[in-house]
C-alpha cells in the first residue's frame, strides 16, 4: 500500500511537471505567428528610406516663442500628447536654456544671448541608446534606420529606461492621459497611451513609413532639417558640413542623432 | 512541518491577525494605486523611481546577508552559527518576497509582468536580476526546509544539500552585485556611475542585514527563550562591525573622488544630499545628517570590545546602524541619483502617504512570511531538543 | 480512514464550490450567439470571415509586431489585396461601431481586451 502510494505520487508529480513545462513551451514558442501566416507583409511603396536618420536643428532660426510653439504644437497635437500641469507631465518636445541643455559645456563667458536663448529638446535617437540596453522586455528597440522606437503594448512601466536616459527624454504616464486631452482627441488617426507606460519622441516613424517628413520638421519651415546621416548628399550632411554643430553630452558615447547648429 | 503553524500561544495569533489587518488595509491602498495609476505616489518625470525601488534595493541586501552566517558555518566550519542559520535563511526568504513585491508595486503595468520572461532580454540587467532573485529564493527555500527536516528527524542532512549551500553562498554575492549593476551601468547618473557600487552594496548589506537578524533574534530570545548562543552573538557582532567600517570607508572614498577631482557632476548629488540647493534644504538633508550621526554613534559602541559585548547597549547600536544604512541606501541612493536631474535642475521627491502605506503593506507581507517560517523553525528546534 | 466526517464534509463543500459556475449558469438558458452588426455596404474583410472570427487576435498581434518592429506596414492578404496595417485606421474604418461589433462578442465571451485604452474608438459609438 505504502509503495503504491509512493509510486502514485511520483507519477502524479512527473505528469504535473510535464503538463506545466508543456504549457510553458507553448507560451514561449509564440505559436500565433504560424496561425496568422496566411498573408504576407511588405513595406509601403511610399516609405522614405535612410541608413541612419538624423535631425539638424538650426537654433539660429528659432527666435521667438512662437517659433518653438509652432513645432511643439505640431508634434504634441499629432501624437495626442497631453498637457499635464504637474511634475508628472508628458513631453515629446520642449525647450530649456543653454546651461540645462548642454550641461557639459559650462562656459559662462558665452554670448549673453546664447545663454539666455531657449533650445529645442527631444529624444536624441542615439546610436548607442542606453534605454534600449536596459529595457527588460524589448519594448523599446532600435530600428535598422537608427530610430529608437517603442512598442507601448509591451512596456511594463518599470521606468528603467527613464533612469538610463541621460537626456531626460522619456515621460511616464502616471495617470490616464485622456483626462488631459480634448474629446475627441486632437488627432483621431493616432492612438493615445494608457496609464503606466513610458513614451517619447518617435522621429515620426509612422509618417516616414508613408512618405511624410516628421511633424515638427514639416511645421518648422526649414528650421529643422531631417535626412540620412550616411548619405553625403542629404540635407543634414550638407548643413553639418557647412556649419558648426554641437550635440548634447557627447562624452557619454551615446552618439546622439540630433545636431544643433549654433 | 507545516502543522507547526496551527498551534501557538495567543500572542502568536494576535501578531498574525495584526499583520493580516495591516496587509488588508494597505492592499486597499494598492488597489487605489492600480486604478488611478502611479500618480498617487510622489514620483515625477524627473524622479521616476522612488520609495518602492529603494526598498527593493535595501531588501536585496538583507536577503544576501544570510551568507554572513552560512559562509563561516560551511566554509570555515564555525559551528556556533549552526543554531542560528535557519533563521537567517528564512529571513532571506521573507526579504526576497519583499523585493519581488516592491518591484511589482512599482510597475506601471503589473499585469504585463510576464513580458520579462516572454521576451527575455539578456542585454538588460533587470533580466539577470529576476533570474538571480528567483534562484536565490528557491535555493534558500530548499536548503532551509531540508536542513530543518533533518534536524527534526535528528539525522544528518543529505549530502547533496552541501553543494546547494556552497552554491547559495556564491549566489548571495551575485544577487547584490547584479542589483548594484542596475545602477552602476547607467551613463549620466553621476551618483550611481561608480565602479565601487557593488562593493558598497555588499558592505552595507553585510552590516545592516545581520544587524536586523540579530535584533530580531534578540527579540525572539525575550519572547520565547530561544538562545542563539553567546559566542554566536559575539562573532556576528564582530562581522557587523567590520562590515560597517568598510561601508563607511567606501562612502568616504566616494566623497574623496568627487571633491578632490573637482568634477562638478560628481559633487552635485553629494552637495544636494548634505546641503540642499540654492539655500533651500530638502527634507532628505536632515535624514542624511541623522544617518551620519547614527553611523558614528553605532561605530563608537561597536568598535570597543567592552561596549560591543554589553548586551544592554548592543541593541541600540544595532538599531542606529540599521537606520543609518537604511537612510543611505533606502533614501539617499535613489534621491541623489535622480537629483540633480539630467538638466542639472532640482526636483524634490517626497513619498506620499499612499506610497508609504503600500510600502508598509509589503513590509507586513514580508514579516508575515518570516513569522510563519520562524514559527516552524522554533517548534522544530523545541521538539528536537535544540532550543 | 480517520477523521472521516471532516474529510467527507470537506470534499462535499469543495465539490459544491468548485461547480458553482455550473449551478449559476443552469437556469440562464442556452448560449445565444451574439448578433454582431457587420458594416453595411462593405463586402470583404482583410481575410475570410471564418478566419477573422477565429484568428483576428493573432492577426492583430502579428500586424503589430510586423509594423512596429520590422517596418512592414502593408498586409498582403491571401487574395493578394493590400491593406495598411492599422487597427484604428483600417479595421475601424469599416467596423465603425465598437459597441455593436467588438463589444458584442467580447462581452458575451467575457474577454476584455484593452485595445481602446490607447486606440481611439471610432465615432460610430456615440
Amino acid at each position: 500500500m505504502n509503495n503504491g502510494r509512493r509510486n502514485f505520487l511520483k507519477i502524479a508529480g512527473i505528469s504535473a511537471f510535464a503538463l506545466g513545462s508543456g504549457a510553458a513551451a507553448t507560451l514561449m514558442g509564440g505559436a500565433p505567428a504560424e496561425a496568422a501566416g496566411i498573408g504576407s507583409y511588405e513595406e509601403s511603396s511610399r516609405a522614405l528610406h535612410a541608413k541612419r536618420w538624423a535631425m539638424v536643428i538650426d537654433t539660429r532660426k528659432f527666435r521667438t516663442k512662437a517659433d518653438f510653439d509652432k513645432v511643439i504644437r505640431a508634434c504634441h497635437t499629432y501624437h495626442n500628447v497631453p498637457d499635464i500641469p504637474t511634475e508628472q507631465d508628458i513631453k515629446w518636445m520642449w525647450t530649456d536654456t543653454y546651461d540645462h541643455v548642454f550641461t557639459d559645456d559650462m562656459n559662462e563667458q558665452l554670448p549673453k544671448k546664447m545663454l539666455q536663448d531657449k533650445y529645442l529638446l527631444l529624444c536624441n535617437h542615439c546610436t548607442n541608446p542606453p534605454c534600449v540596453r536596459v529595457c527588460p522586455t524589448q519594448a523599446t528597440f532600435k530600428l535598422e534606420n537608427g530610430i529608437v522606437a517603442m512598442d507601448f503594448h509591451r512596456c511594463i512601466g518599470c521606468r528603467f529606461c527613464m533612469a538610463g536616459c541621460p537626456y531626460g527624454a522619456r515621460s511616464f504616464n502616471y495617470m490616464d492621459p485622456r483626462k488631459y486631452l480634448s474629446d475627441p482627441v486632437p488627432n483621431p488617426k493616432y492612438p493615445t497611451r494608457m496609464p503606466g507606460v513610458v513614451e517619447k519622441c518617435s522621429f515620426c516613424v509612422e509618417r516616414l513609413a508613408v512618405g511624410l517628413q516628421p511633424a515638427c520638421v514639416e511645421a518648422s519651415g526649414g528650421a529643422i532639417l531631417f535626412g540620412d546621416l550616411n548619405d553625403p548628399q542629404s540635407v543634414v550632411r550638407k548643413a553639418l558640413a557647412e556649419n558648426y554643430s554641437i550635440r548634447r553630452k557627447p562624452s557619454l558615447g551615446t552618439q546622439p542623432g540630433v545636431y544643433y547648429l549654433v | 512541518m507545516v502543522e507547526k503553524l496551527l498551534k501557538g500561544p495567543k500572542c502568536y495569533y494576535m501578531w498574525l491577525l495584526f499583520l493580516v489587518a495591516v496587509i488588508a488595509v494597505c492592499g486597499l491602498v494598492y488597489i487605489q494605486q492600480l486604478m488611478q495609476g502611479l500618480t498617487v505616489t510622489g514620483m515625477s518625470r524627473n524622479v521616476s523611481w522612488g520609495l518602492y525601488i529603494s526598498q527593493f534595493t535595501y531588501f536585496v541586501g538583507v536577503a544576501a546577508s544570510a551568507v554572513m552566517l552560512v559562509l563561516p558555518a560551511y566554509f570555515h566550519h564555525y559551528k556556533q552559527f549552526k543554531r542560528m542559520i535557519i533563521f537567517g535563511e528564512f529571513m532571506a526568504i521573507g526579504a526576497v518576497v519583499m523585493c519581488a513585491l516592491f518591484i511589482v508595486v512599482d510597475l506601471g503595468q503589473p499585469q504585463r509582468m510576464a513580458n520579462v520572461m516572454l521576451h527575455p532580454s539578456p542585454n538588460s540587467v533587470m533580466f539577470y536580476d529576476m533570474i538571480v532573485l528567483i534562484g536565490y529564493l528557491c535555493l534558500n527555500a530548499v536548503i532551509g526546509w531540508v536542513t530543518l527536516e533533518a534536524e527534526r528527524l535528528d539525522v544528518d542532512p543529505p549530502k547533496w544539500i552541501k553543494y546547494l549551500i556552497y552554491l547559495s553562498i556564491i549566489w548571495a554575492f551575485s544577487i547584490h552585485t547584479v542589483t548594484a549593476f542596475l545602477y552602476a551601468g547607467l551613463p549620466g547618473r553621476h551618483y550611481w556611475l561608480t565602479a565601487i557600487m557593488a562593493a558598497r552594496f555588499l558592505s552595507s548589506a553585510f552590516c545592516s542585514g545581520p544587524a536586523i537578524l540579530l535584533l530580531l533574534v534578540l527579540g525572539l530570545k525575550r519572547l520565547t527563550g530561544f538562545d542563539p548562543g553567546k559566542e554566536a552573538v559575539k562573532t556576528l557582532t564582530v562581522i557587523i562591525t567590520y562590515a560597517m567600517c568598510i561601508n563607511v570607508f567606501f562612502y568616504l572614498l566616494e566623497v574623496f573622488t568627487a571633491f578632490y577631482s573637482g568634477i562638478p557632476g560628481h559633487q552635485h548629488p553629494l552637495v544636494y544630499l548634505f546641503a540642499g540647493h540654492g539655500g533651500s534644504v530638502p527634507w532628505v538633508t536632515w535624514c542624511m545628517w541623522a544617518a551620519v550621526i547614527l553611523a558614528i554613534g553605532s561605530l563608537c559602541v561597536l568598535i570597543p570590545p567592552k561596549l560591543r559585548e554589553n548586551m544592554n547597549l548592543l541593541p541600540w547600536a544595532l538599531g542606529a546602524l540599521v537606520i543609518a544604512s537604511w537612510i543611505d541606501k533606502g533614501l539617499g541612493l535613489l534621491i541623489g541619483g535622480f537629483t540633480p536631474t539630467p538638466f542639472e535642475t532640482f526636483t524634490n521627491y517626497m513619498p506620499t502617504l499612499m506610497e508609504v502605506m503600500v510600502a508598509l503593506g509589503v513590509y507586513a507581507i514580508g514579516l508575515l512570511v518570516i513569522s510563519l517560517l520562524w514559527k516552524i523553525a522554533l517548534d522544530v528546534k523545541k521538539e528536537a531538543g535544540n532550543f | 480512514m480517520y477523521n472521516a466526517k471532516y474529510v467527507i464534509v470537506g470534499i462535499i463543500v469543495f465539490a459544491v464550490l468548485f461547480t458553482t459556475p455550473f449551478w449559476f449558469g443552469a437556469g440562464s438558458g442556452a448560449y445565444k450567439r451574439p448578433d454582431v452588426v457587420l458594416p453595411k455596404g462593405e463586402t470583404e474583410c482583410v481575410e475570410p470571415v471564418e478566419y477573422m472570427r477565429a484568428e483576428h487576435m493573432q492577426l492583430l498581434n502579428t500586424w503589430r509586431d510586423e509594423a512596429l518592429r520590422n517596418e512592414r506596414r502593408v498586409y498582403v492578404s491571401s487574395t493578394g489585396k493590400k491593406w495598411e496595417i492599422s487597427l484604428q485606421n483600417t479595421c475601424m474604418k469599416c467596423h465603425d461601431n465598437k459597441a455593436d461589433f467588438c463589444d458584442k462578442c467580447h462581452v458575451s465571451n467575457s474577454v476584455y481586451p484593452y485595445c481602446w485604452t490607447c486606440h481611439v474608438a471610432p465615432g460610430g459609438n456615440k
